[in-house]
């Protein structure tokens, strides 16, 4: 199509006048306030942490990641000391990528989605306990990477080649399935685990979730056995303590108390069943 | 014939490089994928409302030569036309493999696949998983990855980066130089390709839909290498996203293809709340001037008519450039199950539930049309050969590119879904023509001298160095907010020359300024600091082939509106008029009566326009400066014809 109206006269917008994608709603309401953190920083692996203040403009709709990116434009402590930028984990900045991870005023949760106007000050910062600190607020989380190898959470294809349609499935079992396909891996479950801790190998409620997923989809349930004997182990659903705070910090709302009593069911049966036929 | 495993480094964890990394590990080959963060994170994640593919499930009469066609006349007319054909006949298949995957695809009431509508087309074409499309195919490929990874197959690289490829004295691409992101080691990987699936360059507009990753820099450094770089002034502004100091989040087009209107009061300045505005006091502009698509024009069409309704008609909600994307008709529970995703995303950033209030909304840039160029093989037939070597092959040999990083399936705009479907595709098609291309070399990468391979490794790390010595005024973070706020000013919906020759200037000014830029941090662990500063590099570098192709290109064309250089379709043009007037131009008799007046003209000239600037960008780095020339688009399967939607 060719523009006819008078977009197709193209008139610019009045001087002065900036863009919508140049955020003019949001500043011409900036205002003198100031947003005041308290940031827990820890230089390498190891070393100790220490605090540190910093003070930022407020802007409407700002969140913790967007203050924070303020900081590096001006990496200047309350009381006035040039320091290092703090380093955190992003991304998508729209929780769906699971990177920002922090806990924030002591609660764990996704710095995007944690808005300012929201928050009491100053607003603490810190990075999650339960993972081995990288740097400032970055964490390695990648013991729940390596449990998704554990429990094989994926469907074994035959191969990538065009063999047809795949199962057909009722939708009520896709919605099941696609409320516990948004775990993003956050760690936000076991940041809140009271049994998941630094030197344990407890798997957590994410890694028993992965397990409901798969077990439940008609191709993946092939292989429902290898995965029940999976999480029979150490570390396994029987360490569970069943404190239940995991679903309560979930920013999915993955039915994870739901998923831990399924996995529990499942390998009751499975660990019956070994008895019988191993 | 080498006597081990063909080995690649897949540069990118999102659908394309995990497309490519499963189809290659299958074919016995060995994968490295170097990710900037931890797989699973990819900004292909983002995506929401679905992906492509004419199946036909609900009795339309829908077909991939349909969806083709709706692809092409999307994009102006600017795309190769074998690739894209062959991408949509791919993409049933495509869309079953991820079924078969276990993507939590919503189902229709006998259990198969559902299909919901988008823009730029008439039918029920697009699979979706709730509204959070992109992330479940993201997962589903990444699991199928990591199950290689478990068997020994393939090896990540989370928390590295990308700094160039390797180049032999041949210049052929034998490797790719890598970051430790956390160590702050830069060390080579030898490999018999490379391949960049990088994403595209959203960060060079400061905010925008992208994620914080998607800088361009890996596929700005290959131009800076001497790649060529394709198309770089199409971008895509999606008409609907949501405002944010970080970032500008979208809100997914599959929220019209399931029902959402657009709309403003039509009384400008009207404060109401929305939902006391009565109906016939409501302006649904789409609506009105479209009455064939409706809400679902295709983007760059959306984005121009609320930029009109806002800044030439001044009819934004509450005097604000925004309207309002109205879903408040659709029940709570349809809204739930297939657009969760969206739903909670606008409650959790605005305070306000979509389900119960119109939602604000306004354009955004969104994806990058243009990329690195790269080539495809065809057949005897003109189509495409799968197994051909030059299929997404950047000008660099060795050096591939897939995904937003590559230029080659959206022509001048993209269709919603199609970017997802491009992905997915450009890493499965490719596959078999990098196993080729490393069959069809005379030395292997075991021939190589290491020299080589030191030579790279020591030209970054200098690099590297120099950039933790700068010791300047400017803060690289600020300054990459004032490269952001140049090109959001001037190379955005409606383009003009003399804003594009002003962008230029202050893009130069920041080149300059980039010089004197302070590293905020020189520490050798987990530093972003030096990274972010050669990124920055490359963005003002990349923001200058985006700017110069968009001054020097005088037409309109897809999502580059220049209205000095508007053709001004007359009201009542019908497209089939070009092709009968064609056609009579063949039979060498024009009647100037058949067609209403002023038609002919605005044939002759829409024809002259196409010899003209029907071509591809191509940037070269030249002399500090994007060098650009044009190439001949394959436009031998749909005749060129102007474009209408309502």
């Amino acid at each position: 199509m060719r523009r006819r109206t008078a977009a197709s006269k193209g008139r610019h917008p009045k001087k002065g006048v900036a863009l919508p994608l140049d955020g003019e709603v949001i500043h011409k309401t900036m205002t003198d306030k100031k947003i005041t953190f308290k940031i827990k920083r820890q230089d390498k692996p190891g070393s100790p942490s220490y605090w540190q203040n910093f003070q930022v403009p407020y802007k409407p709709f700002a969140n913790i990641i967007s203050c924070l990116m303020e900081i590096q434009k001006n990496p200047t402590t309350k009381a006035g000391k040039t320091v290092a930028p703090v380093t955190w984990d992003c991304n998508c900045l729209e929780e769906v990528c699971g990177s920002c991870t922090m806990v924030i005023n002591g609660k764990v949760r996704q710095a995007c989605t944690a808005l300012i106007d929201n928050l009491e000050q100053p607003i603490a910062l810190e990075p999650m306990s339960k993972f081995p600190v990288v740097r400032d607020l970055q964490v390695n989380r990648s013991r729940m990477f390596e449990n998704l190898k554990k429990v094989k959470a994926w469907i074994d294809i035959d191969g990538s080649h065009d063999i047809g349609e795949g199962a057909i499935m009722p939708d009520s079992d896709r919605a099941k399935r696609y409320v516990m396909s948004e775990c993003m891996t956050c760690g936000c479950c076991i940041e809140a685990c009271p049994q998941f801790s630094l030197t344990n190998s407890f798997m957590g409620a994410a890694t028993f979730n992965q397990v409901r997923l798969f077990n439940l989809h008609p191709a993946g349930s092939m292989n429902k056995e290898e995965r029940l004997d999976a999480v029979m182990g150490e570390g396994g659903i029987t360490d569970c303590g069943n404190a239940q705070v995991c679903v309560e910090v979930c920013p999915k709302n993955i039915p994870l108390t739901e998923s831990i009593a399924d996995i529990g069911r499942q390998t009751s049966w499975q660990f019956i069943k070994n008895l019988l036929v191993k | 014939m080498m006597n081990r495993k063909k080995k690649i480094v897949i540069i990118g964890g999102g659908l394309a490089g995990l497309a490519l990394a499963m189809k290659f590990c299958e074919r016995n080959g060995e994968v490295t994928v170097v990710s900037y963060q931890s797989l699973k994170r990819s900004h292909s994640v983002c995506a929401q409302g679905g992906i492509n593919a004419a199946i036909d499930a609900k009795n339309e009469g829908d077909s991939p030569e349909k969806h083709f066609y709706d692809t092409i006349e999307g994009g102006d007319f600017l795309a190769h036309q074998p690739l894209v054909r062959d991408m949509c006949f791919q993409a049933p298949a495509i869309i079953h493999l991820m079924d078969r995957m276990g993507v939590a695809f919503n189902r229709t009431g006998e259990g198969h696949l559902d299909f919901r509508r988008f823009g730029g087309t008439l039918y029920n074409r697009t699979a979706f998983a709730g509204a959070t499309t992109g992330q479940q195919l993201v997962y589903a490929l990444d699991e199928q990855v990591r199950s290689n990874i478990h068997d020994g197959n393939a090896t990540a690289l989370e928390w590295h980066e990308y700094l160039g490829a390797v180049l032999d004295s041949d210049g052929i691409c034998r490797g790719a130089v890598i970051h430790d992101l956390k160590t702050d080691e830069i060390y080579t990987l030898p490999a018999d390709a490379v391949v960049l699936a990088t994403g595209g360059p959203g960060q060079v507009y400061g905010r925008s839909t992208n994620s914080v990753v998607n800088t361009g820099a890996a596929a700005t450094t290959a131009y800076l290498q001497g790649a060529k770089y394709a198309n770089g002034e199409f971008i895509q502004i999606h008409p609907t996203a949501i405002p944010g100091q970080d970032k500008l989040r979208l809100m997914s087009e599959s929220a019209r293809g399931e029902g959402g209107r657009i709309w403003v009061p039509r009384k400008a300045d009207d404060r109401r709340d929305p939902n006391k505005i009565p109906q016939n006091e409501r302006f649904y502009f789409l609506e009105e001037k479209y009455p064939l698509f409706k809400n679902l024009v295709p983007r760059d069409v959306a984005s121009r008519e609320i930029y009109d309704i806002v800044y030439n008609q001044n009819m934004g909600v509450d005097g604000d450039p925004m309207v309002y994307l109205d879903l408040t008709h659709k029940s709570r529970e349809f809204l739930d199950n297939r657009l969760g995703g969206i739903m909670d995303i606008y409650t959790k950033f605005t305070g306000v539930d979509p389900r119960d209030h119109p939602m604000k909304i306004f354009p955004a840039v969104h994806y990058s049309m243009g990329g690195l160029w790269t080539d495809y093989g065809p057949d005897q037939n003109g189509l495409i050969d799968h197994g051909s070597p030059r299929n997404q092959m950047t000008s660099i040999t060795g050096l591939f590119a897939a995904g937003e990083a590559d230029y080659q399936y959206h022509g001048a705009n993209r269709l919603g879904a199609n970017s997802l479907l491009s992905c997915i595709y450009t890493g499965l098609m490719m596959a078999r023509g990098i196993m080729n291309y490393t069959d069809s070399l005379e030395k292997s990468v075991d021939d190589i001298p290491s020299t080589v391979f030191d030579d790279a490794r020591n030209h970054w790390k200098t690099r590297f160095k120099e950039i933790k010595k700068m010791n300047g005024r400017e803060n690289p973070y600020q300054l990459h907010q004032e490269l952001g706020e140049v090109m959001l000013a001037n190379v955005l919906i409606v383009r003009d020359n003399k804003s594009l020759e002003k962008a230029t200037d202050e893009i130069n000014d920041i080149e300059t300024r980039f010089k004197d830029v302070k590293c905020l941090d020189t520490s050798d662990w987990a530093n972003p600091s030096p990274s972010f500063i050669n990124q920055l590099f490359c963005m003002i570098h990349l923001s200058k082939i985006i700017t110069k192709g968009a001054l020097l290109r005088d037409e309109f064309r897809g999502s580059h509106y220049k209205p000095d250089f508007d053709l001004n379709q007359p009201k009542d043009f019908d497209p089939h008029e070009y092709i009968e007037y064609l056609e009579q131009k063949q039979y060498g008799d024009i009647s100037e009566d058949k067609f209403p007046a002023g038609h002919l003209d605005y044939m002759k000239r829409f024809e002259e326009n196409n010899i003209k600037w029907l071509k591809t960008t191509v940037a070269q780095f030249k002399d500090n400066q994007p060098d650009i020339t044009y190439d001949e688009v394959d436009t031998s399967l749909i005749t060129p014809r102007p474009r209408k939607y309502d």
